[in-house]
């Protein structure tokens, strides 16, 4: 962290924009301004005095670069909104394409709803033809009772006041409010609804969901090999865990607390006096 | 005398449907220009300047779905809910689909169920075209299989 630290503090604030490619998984900061491969050579730093006579250098070549989660667009420029460390993603595969995707891998806990991401809310309040969900999020999010598989006017879905909920935001802006669904867009449940009965629901940060969900993450394919159970991972910093016995849910929700902040070799032991017991 | 009286007819009479007929080809333009005037100034329009607004490059995407490869939310391990572990080789797929499409081509029924689907049928179909004197050649065996039994079984003598 002290590393981290010394770049925030010898980066100008407000100064000179830095290049995307050269702060690559180092920690920016919001108002940095970003400099992108493309803008480099035409007003980059330093870059004046040798510069590569081009032939086409009014009119570039403009690759489309997406700005994910923590950026912002600014007419032209590139700001950073968030604190963290800024990554970025190759284009191909289902990724933006151009020029990748860029974004910054920020520690949050407070939920700010997102369209698409996939949420667990607790129902709150039953209103004429809408549930109200919480999700976390600055207001509650709006649910229609028609938004579940099979639901029509006459056949009302069996949700109560303080029912999970696994859905998925179709409107989420700073403007308006949220509005959840738990059918994809051919009508189909696909895992969202209510979610069973009993389990348990805790909190975690946002940055551990995603560490937990990525594809390469150990800690669940470890987790997986310990005994039967079931979880639910809300992009809102929720987890639903269930297992056979209270005391096996009561264990793994404290491992995936605790795993957090655990090195590759402390997960390891834990997991290995796990499996003795 | 009849010049004054024409003269006197106001312009708000003259823009009348049944009075148009009457008139003559100048007074009709004339008409229209002031028509025209008076519309154009009540027309309202902003005055501002022209908005250019460039192709962005750079495109906004607030979901972290798009950045990282992230996993379906909902998973079960070691059978404790098979409903969503089937679901979750299903989602979990579509990530992958895309790299090994070939190898993910999942048959409904395989191609030697298919094959021996088949093999019953082509006495059912042979027996729809065959001859009502031939028809007799086919019979069901145990299985309920229609068979032709053209070649009859018949004892091999062993080699020695």
């Amino acid at each position: 962290m002290a590393e981290a630290a010394a770049v925030a503090a010898e980066s100008p604030a407000g100064g000179r924009a830095r290049a995307a490619r050269a702060v690559l998984d180092q920690v920016v900061l919001p108002g940095e301004e970003l400099l992108l491969p493309e803008q480099e050579d035409a007003d980059g730093p330093g870059s004046a005095g040798e510069r590569p006579l081009r032939l086409n250098a009014g009119a570039r070549a403009r690759v489309r670069v997406v700005c994910g989660p923590g950026l912002r667009r600014c007419g032209d420029r590139l700001l950073v909104t968030k604190c963290g460390r800024l990554r970025h993603k190759e284009p191909g595969g289902g990724g933006g394409g151009g020029s990748g995707v860029y974004w910054v891998d920020s520690q949050q806990k407070r939920y700010v709803p997102v369209k698409g991401d996939h949420v667990i809310g607790i129902v709150t309040a039953k209103s004429g033809d809408i549930f109200k969900v919480d999700v976390g999020g600055s207001e509650p999010a709006s649910l229609s009772y028609l938004a579940f598989e099979g639901a029509t006017k006459r056949n009302r879905p069996n949700v109560q006041v303080g029912d999970l909920i696994y859905g998925q935001f179709v409107v989420a802006n700073k403007d308006m409010e949220p509005e959840m669904v738990c059918i994809d867009s051919c009508g189909r449940a696909n895992g969202m609804g209510v979610i069973g009965q009993d389990g348990l629901l805790f909190k975690v940060t946002l940055g551990l969901i995603r560490k937990l969900l990525a594809p390469d993450c150990e800690i669940l394919q470890e987790v997986g090999k310990l005994y039967p159970l079931e979880i639910v991972f809300g992009m809102n910093g929720r987890i639903w865990v269930k297992a056979k016995t209270i005391q096996q849910t009561l264990i793994l929700a404290n491992i995936l607390e605790a795993c957090e902040h655990m090195t590759a070799d402390q997960r390891k032991q834990i997991f290995s006096r796990l499996a003795e017991s | 005398m009849a010049a004054e009286r024409k003269t006197k007819l106001s312009k708000n009479l003259l823009r009348m449907k049944f009075m148009q007929r009457g008139l003559d080809s100048e007074t009709k333009k004339q008409l229209e220009e002031e028509e025209k005037k008076i519309i154009s100034e009540e027309h309202w329009y902003l005055d501002l300047p022209e908005l250019k607004e460039k192709e962005s490059f750079i495109i906004e995407e607030q979901s972290f779905l798009l950045c990282e490869d992230l996993l379906y939310g909902r998973m079960s391990f070691r059978g404790f809910n098979p409903e969503v572990e089937k679901l979750m080789l299903q989602m979990n797929a579509k990530n992958k689909a895309e790299e090994v499409e070939e190898e993910t081509v999942e048959l409904d029924v395989s191609d030697e169920e298919m094959a021996r689907r088949y093999e019953t049928l082509v006495g059912t179909i042979g027996k729809k075209f065959a001859k009502k004197r031939d028809r007799a050649n086919y019979e069901e065996d145990e299985n309920g299989d229609i068979k032709p039994i053209k070649a009859k079984k018949m004892f091999l003598k062993p080699q020695d």
